[in-house]
């Protein structure tokens, strides 16, 4: 083929511009046609679904679930670097979820931090672990079905004995929850499994030692309607706040209702999340996304995947042209000039 | 009243009939012989729990040259801040009493009573004008002008207003006279108020608890006698050194909050191991007193509520004790969160350093210094190369 180095930059070139714009127009109508068209129909929470409450305003950063946490899941202490000068291991003081820790208390902190559950001026506490999302991104992504999603309690639940170490899951979960266990050779994926993979444990280790009752365990349809319940109230009434798990026996936590943010997270964000968490300072301050749509990323990447390659058609399409071109390219020029 | 005995009436004495009539009689021991007085003293010892040798001291003290004269207002309470104060041992109370302050008027501790220690108070009071110390023990009630506690036909009300006028110094003892207390308490039927809503003039310090530590109160006494100035006070007007810092900061069960680790109930494996009491209702971390650190009667550092395995009240914090349920939880005060506690995003470091910008910029610079004669040289080699036929024969030479 008689192509000379100038001609050939330009058609490449000219395949990228095209490839490129067709990225975007497909992008770009999966975004304008969001519930049609390339998205595929968000899948529903179950009904018996189970989850966390965490109700910031009652923390009062004791780390209970933090311990009992790494206790009930059998993990190591954790001491990042800048805390080793002054701690010799003896205490575990994770700053992030990480192969080793499920759950993790951080802190929000703004200017002299004199009040807590105030934006400016304050500080505030965050629990973070898996928010077990109805329609979860590291279950689409997963090319093993490592990660995926209990029927009934809607837990999404790792198979380490399937999981191939691709960390997928890890890069696609919008609250960075799974974790890589990068310091060992043989490392795991690990992330929180609200304790259903505990052995003998009733319900989440986090939720049952909480002694505010700011982590509370259970139905998810009955930690929404505690939440409405707590958001329906007047500043400064009472409440008796459930302390475990919804239903169970332990007293309530009697104290007066905070200033909360308007609504809880985790309704309808991101396609929804069976974890919920409600805040007196926004939640983008703690690290949850505001900024996201109503529903799951997977619903739309799998939307234009599944479509693209339905029955094989298109790529069927695109091997037949590239076949074609190819052996019109070879018919032109015949063997005797290939010098 | 050990007061009266460290100070007798210089007078002569008077005829011995005068002793029928206590309401004109203004002495009361200035009377007595010596032999009788040296009796009376060793008697007062005895009542103080005292080896009879301390009667020699009190006579002593009784002629040692002048203390600090302290009056002590007694109102709505319950004398547990006086019990409390018995129980000290460094200085014990009657080395404070005969070493170091003249306790002129203390209705538990006066060895005269009725007319005789009310006409005491008054002269030491008018000798003493605005240089005695005055001590506020129960809160002051103040419906219908005052009339539900009344000493010597005087409302306590008046009593406190009239001898605050002529104090140097005004020390509120006990919860009741600092915040109000159990008197104060919903529906406090007699409007009773803390000794700093009565005496408005001078500032009133706040030594609260329920009794408060005895060395709370004496340190500050004895603070006063030795700089004759008060020690530091917080925005709540009491002594710094006793309540800067929280409960929860210095209680010895505070590893087992940190670990998450609480009793559950009364009598429970937890509570039987020593853990962390927050969920039974402690008001520790809300409450700001020093019993953690020097503990009650000399017995050891565990001889507190929570050493022993109860709550905190909340005794000494002004709308804590007396005031929220005994088991509804406590809210955290802390100023700032602990450094421990990771950020919701974690700064890594700190920055670029000047090193490290020098050499970025360094790098930065060689590189635009190696293009710009790269580019130079491009440009003195453009027309060879922009000729068709000069690729071809650089092909052939292959």
């Amino acid at each position: 083929m008689a192509i000379n180095r100038r001609a050939f930059l330009k058609g490449m070139a000219a395949d990228g511009a095209a490839g490129a714009a067709a990225v975007v127009t497909i992008g770009a109508t999966g975004e304008a046609v969001a519930g049609g068209g390339f998205q595929r129909t968000p899948f529903e929470m179950p009904a018996d679904a189970v989850g966390l409450l965490y109700d910031s305003t009652l923390c009062i950063g004791c780390r209970a679930c933090q311990a009992a946490c790494k206790e009930a899941n059998g993990m190591a202490a954790e001491v990042p670097t800048p805390y080793q000068d002054w701690n010799e291991g003896l205490w575990d003081s994770p700053t992030d979820l990480s192969g080793d820790t499920l759950t993790v208390i951080q802190v929000y902190q703004d200017g002299n931090m004199a009040v807590k559950d105030r934006a400016e001026d304050g500080y505030a506490f965050m629990k973070r672990q898996c928010m077990h999302c109805t329609d979860a991104s590291c279950v689409s992504v997963c090319p093993v079905t490592a990660m995926t999603k209990d029927p009934v309690t809607g837990v999404v639940i790792h198979h380490e004995d399937r999981c191939i170490g691709c960390r997928y899951c890890v890069l696609s979960c919008p609250f960075g929850v799974p974790r890589y266990q990068y310091d060992d050779p043989f490392g795991a994926i690990t992330k929180c499994q609200l304790c259903t993979n505990v052995p003998d444990q009733e319900y989440s280790a986090c939720a049952m030692v909480c002694p505010t009752g700011a982590t509370l365990y259970g139905r998810v349809d009955d930690l929404k309607a505690e939440a409405r319940l707590r958001l329906a109230k007047d500043p400064g009434a009472e409440h008796a706040y459930p302390r475990g798990r919804i239903g169970g026996d332990n007293e309530p936590n009697v104290a007066p209702i905070p200033v909360y943010q308007d609504d809880f997270y985790g309704d309808n964000i991101l396609g929804g999340t069976q974890c919920l968490t409600l805040a007196g300072v926004p939640y983008d301050r703690l690290g949850l996304p505001l900024e996201a749509p109503d529903f799951s990323y997977a619903t739309l990447t799998e939307g234009i995947q599944h479509t693209l390659y339905r029955y094989m058609i298109l790529p069927a399409v695109v091997l037949g042209g590239l076949v074609t071109l190819a052996w019109r390219n070879s018919r032109r020029h015949k063997p005797e000039d290939w010098d | 009243m050990v007061g009266a005995a460290t100070r007798p009436d210089p007078r002569p004495a008077e005829s011995p009939d005068e002793f029928g009539d206590l309401d004109g009689y203004v002495g009361a021991l200035g009377g007595l012989t010596r032999r009788d007085f040296l009796k009376f003293c060793t008697g007062i010892a005895a009542t103080l729990g005292l080896s009879p040798a301390f009667g020699v001291t009190i006579a002593n003290a009784a002629t040692s040259p002048r203390r600090p004269p302290v009056i002590w207002i007694s109102a709505q309470e319950c004398t547990g801040c006086t019990e409390s104060l018995l129980r000290a041992y460094h200085p014990t109370i009657e080395s404070l009493i005969l070493d170091h302050i003249s306790l002129d008027y203390h209705e538990v501790l006066c060895a005269g009573a009725g007319h005789q220690a009310e006409e005491f108070k008054h002269r030491s009071m008018e000798e003493n004008w605005g240089q005695y110390v005055m001590v506020v023990d129960g809160s002051i009630p103040t419906r219908d002008g005052g009339i539900y506690c009344k000493i010597a036909g005087e409302t306590v009300l008046d009593i406190a207003r009239h001898t605050a006028e002529g104090a140097a110094a005004v020390i509120a003892i006990g919860s009741c006279a600092a915040w109000g207390g159990i008197p104060a308490s919903d529906p406090n039927p007699t409007d009773a108020r803390p000794a700093s809503d009565i005496i408005t003039d001078k500032p009133v310090v706040n030594i609260p608890g329920c009794p408060p530590n005895p060395y709370n109160f004496l340190a500050t006494v004895l603070h006063f006698l030795t700089f004759n100035e008060l020690p530091g006070l917080d925005e709540k007007n009491r002594p710094r050194f006793a309540y800067g810092r929280l409960i929860h900061e210095n209680c010895e069960r505070r590893p087992h909050f940190d670990a998450g680790r609480f009793a559950r109930e009364f009598g429970d494996p937890g509570h039987r191991q020593g853990w962390c009491l927050y969920q039974l209702g402690c008001k520790g971390p809300e409450t700001y007193a020093n019993c953690p650190a020097i503990g009650f009667n000399d017995v050891g550092e565990s001889a507190w509520p929570v050493g022993i395995g109860a709550p905190c009240f909340g005794c000494t914090e002004q709308g804590i004790g007396f005031t929220k349920s005994l088991h509804s939880l406590s809210s955290v005060q802390s100023l700032t969160p602990p450094t421990a506690f990771p950020r919701i995003v974690e700064t890594s470091d700190t920055g670029i350093t000047p090193a490290a910008a020098a050499l970025a910029a360094g790098i930065g610079g060689a590189a635009i210094g190696a293009g710009a004669v790269l580019a130079s040289r491009l440009a003195k080699h453009a027309p060879a190369e922009g000729e068709g036929p000069g690729n071809e024969g650089r092909r052939e030479d292959r």
